[in-house]
């Protein structure tokens, strides 16, 4: 019974030395990372899961987390990506049928901290007003000490963390099911932090898909013959992956291409745009995009911490979609060349599957030419 | 649309009926706003005079007339919108739309129907024609079918196969619906189903009763953007109406897949339906495998998500309400803005102030609504609950645990002992947690949860039994494990630790108490938690998890560590809300509340509004300069000045009682008791008015006349009372809410059975017992500041006394009163006003008795507060008494602003006031008239003369008799006397009369033999149960007699008219009025219509 909990004591401790005490879950050692936040308020498996939160700590502002358990199928990468988990309750009493453990034990089992009864909304304001930060969930009682760590350790946007997350290896998979009458369409995909869900409803659109490794050259690419090139999302400050301008350059020409996040910013910037830090960045299902051609609005999930310049896209681009909220560029196409980026995560999972046509729109593009 | 319209007619949702409450109030209010925003002219018409909407204010032309089409076409004639909007008047405006688009007024008036057109609605409502939608868009329903006969069903039934669920079609809060299990039962439910279904058409379906129901509030506008506002999960599962479920937002027990699944069938739906505004979708969900293992195995799920369409409400609805407060969004305003063609994006979020309203509000709290149920009034009412709604209203709490939203919704149900521990008197005896109402779930469940658990039912055995999810029993249990801790560990428990724990999970400092904690005095709670540092903070209900910066003034407590409600920094008064809508506490505190909080704006204070009730206005996040959603008890209100006490300018924040009915007059006492300041009369002068003795004494000190009688506090006073002062006498508890538990009895044995009740009902609180006089009752309301009393207006009853006033037809003004009478009447409330020290309102009952040598006039009571008739006196007099009441608690004289003591000369009008029962939802409870209260909501009739007045409240209230019908007589002998006149009245009018033998005979001794005799029910077929049943009368006048044949014989005649719908009359006054009228022509000689506040010109 919680009421006699001898959880150990746990804080959170941020980089401007603000604490906040809580209690621990999960592996009980400490962990580092960028902490953020997210709005979303079901999806905490996939989140979790998500290699775009490599090297980040994810507050989950929704105040009850673990309802539904840990199922084997809401996972988006092999394990845990993300380094730590702070949340206001945790339900240790799951009920679902498809719940195989709890989360306090898919945490334990994959050697992740998670601190709860934290305040997060306030930790969330305190985020929103002075910017994500480094920080930390410590189980000894050594603030200063952790203090001091996360002043002299490499901070996420130095941290190369799509080197972590990408495949090491290219493997492929098959579609599901061709379309009538249609050889399947042949994607490649550049892992910079793939999540399943790309692949699964590339596949459910009857694409064979090749994934390789994020150092792949695009002689490499090239070489497997592929109708089409998708640019994963991923983790971290595209600017760390400037080795990837001269790929996509010689690609763009050749391939139709499509990036979401990471790779909607490693096309941007290929084509000489500039990313920069958001103060908070976007991380939750309920962001509304309009699309600046059709004028209609759409609801989608989002994840990331960069967002590309607007005002230093060159003409060849066009925002395809903006941000109702912060007016950022949420989608880019090329004027002449069969490419296409989203800023947002029309894969969901979790969040709203409302812009799931957009891979549809890809296959056209692939095709057709246009979408 | 290609242009905006320049003038939009808005309709209401009429009187409060089980299923349309104060959330119409609420969208029509906001809507009227909105729409003024964008410069549009608004003209809006509801038949409730206890409505915001319905004030000068709110929209630029009101008419406050009945709710029919042809009283509708007048409006449109005279006005002459471009516009109707008609999403947010709830199942009645948009029936009404539906009738006057079909009918041709609104072509033949040039009238644009905005929003949701015709078509989408009836598709969404028309079972057949939704059914079809589907299927084209490939969404699941259940297995059904819509029948149009009982014999139909039967062949139905054969082939689905029992359980099935019957819905009829285009009814307000499922009426007439029920679940069939088997073939014995489907004849009676189907055929109330058709009758219920203007339609006459009932869908029979397959039953998902023990799936999860889900609800999704969904907006689209005209450029095809879809958003889902917020999504809900009924804890009690499929198989009670969602109006009767207890209710979380979020969901709990749903993955992101589901979630997503459910969230993208809803959107697909409302883009097929063609909605432009707001809807409602309703869905079934598989349950967990473990809990569909106990179902019947053809409602078992057959898919990993596995899921129906049940059902959309093409418009703005309770839980629209709902999800508006729950979420911060404002539905109902941004409806009204698509429905005159703006989009999503272009319509700013006026909560953040910086973002647009396409967007999906996050929460970061969760959100629990627990139903109100009339049970405590109607204690021999059904009270199980299914697909029919019987709730009269609802409420909500917010917090960061399930746990404690749940305990503070109970909290703020201001029953049941507001408290989880509470357990039915009758469960003591139980020991077998099986024994307790657990399934077929009642309005108990959630206390019979707990008691479950305490009597050793484990979480899996209750889900199992009850359907309901195993998250919710879990959840329900960490609480009862609190209990059973303190229970274990009586000397170790109050560490800061457990009390923080304890208060995390929504422990009240009472509650605690009970449990025996800090000598099990909740002071001492309160003081040992504060000592500890356990003090709530407030957070910020913002649309966004904290994600931008916002402006809205919306407040929840929390055990937490940041406060976001610090102190407003100017003076201010906390206005003390009304909280759920319940028999004898309905709207029009509500609307007191919003009118205190404004006109304390406009006079230099801020105002700050506490109440737990979503449905109203009163927690619209702009009527106050300051919102907390909050139980309403001390603790709360304690939590809450304590948190507003600036410590640095000792400016102590004052409550105002006076606006929120029983529920903050109660309050005075308490908060005065710690010395916290009350504005306007002080709890002395409350307590003198509210407590019998005191009054007593106080009324002979002024030589005020009352009825003989006394406070007793046992049965042997009672008896030498009753004797002296001779029966029938009145009793009733000495503090009343809504005529609580008032009887009127005739001997010695009747009030021994009162006594023993009567004393369970109220355990600290003597008993009252009057002569009961049969006069004539008239009511003032008054406004009071120490040296002037005001009196806008006097009412007069159309029912004698005996008749709760509440439940009374009342006239403005006076039409039988003598001058001297009335004189009498002003010089009494002036004395009272000023011997009392009133400083705001008060309301006083009287009644006027003929059959002495000169009329006499008796007082029966004196409220110190806003009464239920303010509304409607400050709309019939003009005069704006919430107003001129505030500005007296905060120092201004009456006179300085205009006023003399006295009566204020009588406006040149009639309007009446009349009563709305929703009775057709309460199987059960019986329906005649009597002291204690019965109706749900009210209605006005206003015209330049008294027929036309009544008429107009008659036809307003369904009670107008057609011109030539039939009619069923049962009167009881002594009403036969009193009923010569209307006998007279129906044998002229052709009526066709049916008669129950006594009044048979009575008849005939008139000289009338062209009657028809019924048999009584046990005189075997046809009786008169039959006839009514088989719809050969239009309606049934039927009074009640004292002895037990007749009193059962009279409520199944009095139920079975209810059932069929036709007015049924148990008052002599009301039948003899109605009778009188129902000649009144509905034609341009016969009406005035014209806006309300023409009338008050000559």
């Amino acid at each position: 019974m919680k009421i006699l909990s001898d959880a150990p004591i746990a804080n959170l401790i941020l980089q401007d030395g603000t604490v906040y005490q809580g209690e621990g879950f999960g592996s009980l050692e400490n962990g580092y990372g960028e902490v953020v936040f997210t709005t979303g308020m079901t999806g905490y498996q996939e989140m979790l899961t998500d290699p775009s939160f490599a090297g980040q700590i994810i507050t989950i502002t929704y105040p009850i987390v673990g309802n539904y358990g840990i199922s084997d199928t809401n996972i988006e990468s092999e394990k845990i990506q993300a380094s730590g988990l702070i949340i206001r309750n945790l339900c240790d009493y799951p009920s679902h049928s498809s719940s195989a453990m709890t989360l306090d034990n898919y945490l334990k089992k994959e050697g992740v901290p998670g601190i709860h009864g934290i305040d997060t909304r306030s930790l969330a304001k305190k985020l929103r007003s002075s910017g994500v930060m480094m920080g930390a969930i410590a189980f000894e009682n050594q603030t200063e000490k952790i203090i001091e760590n996360l002043k002299i350790a490499t901070h996420y946007e130095n941290l190369n963390l799509v080197e972590k997350v990408s495949t090491k290896t290219t493997y492929s998979s098959i579609s599901d099911s061709h379309y009538p009458n249609n050889s399947p369409t042949k994607i490649a995909i550049l892992d910079y932090g793939v999540k399943f869900n790309i692949q699964r409803i590339l596949k459910s659109l009857g694409c064979d898909i090749i994934t390789l490794p994020h150092t792949s050259t695009a002689q490499d690419i090239l070489e497997l013959k592929t109708d089409g090139l998708l640019l994963s999302p991923g983790p971290g400050d595209p600017k760390l992956l400037n080795n990837t301008i001269e790929m996509v350059k010689t690609l763009s020409t050749k391939l139709p291409i499509f990036g979401i996040c990471l790779g909607h910013q490693i096309i941007a910037r290929a084509f000489g745009a500039n990313t920069y830090k958001l103060k908070f960045g976007h991380r939750g299902a309920n962001h509304p995009v309009i699309n600046t051609k059709t004028g209609k609005v759409s609801v989608t999930s989002q994840n990331h911490g960069y967002a590309v310049d607007k005002n230093s896209l060159p003409n060849e681009l066009t925002p395809s979609y903006i941000n109702l909220n912060d007016d950022t560029v949420e989608g880019l196409v090329h004027n002449d060349l069969p490419i296409m980026t989203l800023q947002f995560h029309s894969e969901a999972s979790p969040g709203p599957t409302d812009n799931k046509d957009i891979f549809e729109n890809f296959l056209n593009l692939i095709k057709k030419g246009t979408v | 649309m290609s242009t905006l319209p320049s003038k939009v007619l808005v309709i209401g949702s009429g009187p409060i009926v089980i299923g349309q409450a104060a959330e119409f109030d609420y969208a029509g209010t906001q809507a009227c706003k909105s729409l003024r925003e964008e410069g549009i002219k608004t003209i809006l018409v509801n038949s409730n005079p206890a409505t915001i909407m319905t004030d000068q204010e709110t929209a630029d032309v009101v008419y406050i007339e009945p709710l029919t089409k042809a009283f509708l076409e007048k409006i449109i004639d005279i006005e002459r919108p471009d516009g109707l909007l008609a999403t947010l008047g709830g199942q009645t405006g948009l029936n009404l739309a539906v009738e006057l688009s079909e009918s041709g007024i609104l072509e033949k008036y040039n009238v644009q129907l905005l929003g949701t057109q015709i078509e989408a609605i009836q598709k969404a409502e028309d079972r057949e024609l939704f059914r079809q939608l589907l299927h084209e868009i490939n969404e699941p329903e259940p297995p059904n079918v819509t029948v149009d006969s009982v014999k139909n069903a039967i062949e139905v039934a054969d082939s689905i196969g029992y359980p099935l669920i019957a819905r009829p079609a285009y009814t307000l809060g499922g009426t007439g619906g029920g679940i069939i299990n088997n073939e014995n039962e489907l004849e009676s439910v189907i055929q109330s189903g058709l009758n219920a279904s203007p339609i006459n058409q009932v869908l029979l379906e397959k039953s998902l009763i023990g799936w999860k129901e889900v609800e999704y509030e969904v907006m689209r506008d005209g450029n095809d953007t879809c958003i889902t506002i917020c999504n809900m999960e009924n804890l009690d599962p499929m198989g009670v109406h969602t109006g009767d479920s207890i209710v979380v937002a979020p969901s709990q027990t749903l993955s992101d897949k589901e979630y997503q699944t459910l969230r993208t069938a809803s959107i697909k739906i409302i883009r097929a339906l063609g909605i432009e505004g707001g809807c409602n979708v309703q869905l079934a969900l598989a349950p967990h495998q473990e809990i569909a293992a106990e179902l019947a195995k053809n409602s078992r799920p057959t898919k990993e998500i596995d899921y129906y369409v049940i059902e959309v409400n093409p418009r703005v609805s309770r839980s629209s309400a709902l999800a508006s407060k729950a979420t911060g969004y404002p539905i109902a305003r941004v409806a009204a803005k698509i429905a005159i063609g703006k989009k999503l994006n272009e319509i700013q979020n006026s909560v953040t102030g910086q973002t647009v309203a396409a967007f999906e509000p996050a929460l970061d709290y969760c959100v629990v609504k627990i139903p109100r149920w009339p049970f405590d009034k109607f204690p021999s009412g059904n009270r199980q609950i299914n697909t029919q709604m019987k709730a009269t209203g609802e409420v909500m709490a917010i917090d960061r645990s399930f746990e404690s939203a749940l305990q503070k919704a109970i909290r703020s149900l201001e029953q049941t002992e507001t408290s989880l521990l509470w357990e039915d008197p009758d469960w003591k005896s139980i020991d077998s947690w099986q024994e307790l109402p657990l399934f077929p779930p009642t309005d108990q469940r959630i206390w019979a949860l707990a008691a479950a658990l305490r009597r050793g039912a484990s979480v899996e055995e209750i889900s199992k039994k009850t359907f309901i999810d195993f998250w919710f029993i879990q959840s329900i249990k960490n609480i009862t494990d609190i209990e059973k801790y303190v229970m274990e560990n009586p000397e170790t428990s109050i560490d800061s630790k457990f009390l923080l724990y304890a208060k995390r999970m929504g422990y009240s400092d009472v509650q605690l108490a009970n449990l025996g904690i800090a000598e099990g005095l909740a002071e001492h709670v309160r003081n040992l938690r504060k000592s500890m540092g356990i003090t709530p903070v407030y957070k910020m209900v913002d649309t966004c998890a904290g994600e931008f910066e916002s402006i809205t003034s919306y407040y929840y407590s929390t055990y937490e560590e940041e406060n976001e409600a610090l102190p407003l920094p100017e003076p201010k008064a906390i206005v003390i809300g009304s909280g759920p809508i319940r028999i004898g506490q309905g709207i029009e505190f509500d609307y007191c509340s919003v009118h205190a909080a404004s006109s304390l704006r406009e006079q230099g204070r801020q105002s700050i509004i506490v109440n737990s009730n979503p449905e109203t206005v009163s927690t619209d996040f702009d009527s106050s300069d300051r919102l907390y959603f909050e139980p309403l008890d001390e603790e709360s209100l304690r939590d809450i000045i304590d948190n507003e006490t600036n410590s640095t300018s000792n400016f102590l924040p004052e409550s105002v009682v006076q606006f929120g009915g029983q529920t903050s007059i109660n309050l005075s006492q308490k908060l005065n008791n710690v010395e916290l300041p009350i504005l306007g009369s002080t709890a002395q002068v409350i307590d003198i008015a509210s407590d019998r003795k005191k009054f007593e004494e106080f009324a002979s000190r002024n030589g005020l006349p009352q009825p003989p009688g006394a406070t007793v506090t046992n049965l042997k006073e009672a008896i030498t009372v009753a004797e002296n002062i001779g029966y029938p006498v009145l009793v009733r508890p000495s503090y009343v809410l809504g005529g609580r538990a008032m009887e009127i009895v005739y001997n010695i044995f009747e009030l021994e059975k009162y006594i023993e009740q009567g004393l369970i009902a109220s355990p600290d609180r003597p008993i009252l017992i009057d002569k009961y006089f049969e006069g004539i009752e008239c009511e003032v309301d008054a406004v009071c500041d120490g040296e002037t009393v005001v009196i806008p207006g006097i009412m007069e009853h159309i029912e004698r006394t005996g008749v709760h006033s509440g439940d009374s037809m009342a006239v403005y003004p006076t039409q039988t009163i003598s001058q001297q009478i009335i004189d009498e009447i002003t010089s009494y409330t002036i004395k009272i006003g000023l011997g009392l020290e009133i400083k705001g309102l008060m309301n006083i009952q009287y009644i006027i008795m003929r059959n002495e040598n000169t009329p006499k006039v008796y007082i029966i009571e004196v409220n110190p507060r806003a009464s239920r008739t303010i509304p409607f006196i400050s709309k019939v007099t003009d005069t704006p008494m919430v107003k001129l009441a505030s500005g007296i608690m905060i120092g201004k004289k009456l006179r300085s602003m205009g006023y003399t003591s006295g009566l204020l000369s009588s406006k040149p009008l009639v309007a009446i006031k009349a009563p709305v029962f929703s009775m057709a939802k309460l199987s059960g409870v019986d329906t005649h008239l009597g002291p204690e209260m019965k109706s749900t909501g009210e209605v006005m009739g206003i015209d330049k003369t008294y027929e036309n007045a009544l008429a107009k409240a008659l036809i307003a209230s369904g009670l107008m008799l057609k011109q030539n019908g039939s009619i069923l007589l049962s009167i009881a002998d002594r009403d036969k006397k009193d009923s010569e006149n209307l006998i007279n009245d129906l044998i002229a009018s052709n009526y066709i009369i049916y008669a129950t033998e006594g009044t048979a005979n009575f008849i005939r001794s008139l000289g009338y033999d062209d009657i028809k005799e019924v048999s009584k029910l046990d005189q075997g077929n046809p009786n008169v149960l039959d006839l009514i049943l088989n719809a050969n009368v239009d309606c049934v006048i039927n009074t009640l007699s004292g002895g037990e044949q007749p009193m059962r014989d009279g409520f199944y005649i009095r139920r079975a008219a209810v059932e069929q719908r036709i007015p049924c009359f148990t008052s002599m006054d009301t039948a003899r009025t109605a009778v009188s009228i129902m000649h009144a022509k509905i034609d341009d000689q016969g009406y005035t219509i014209r806006p309300q506040i023409n009338y008050l010109m000559n």
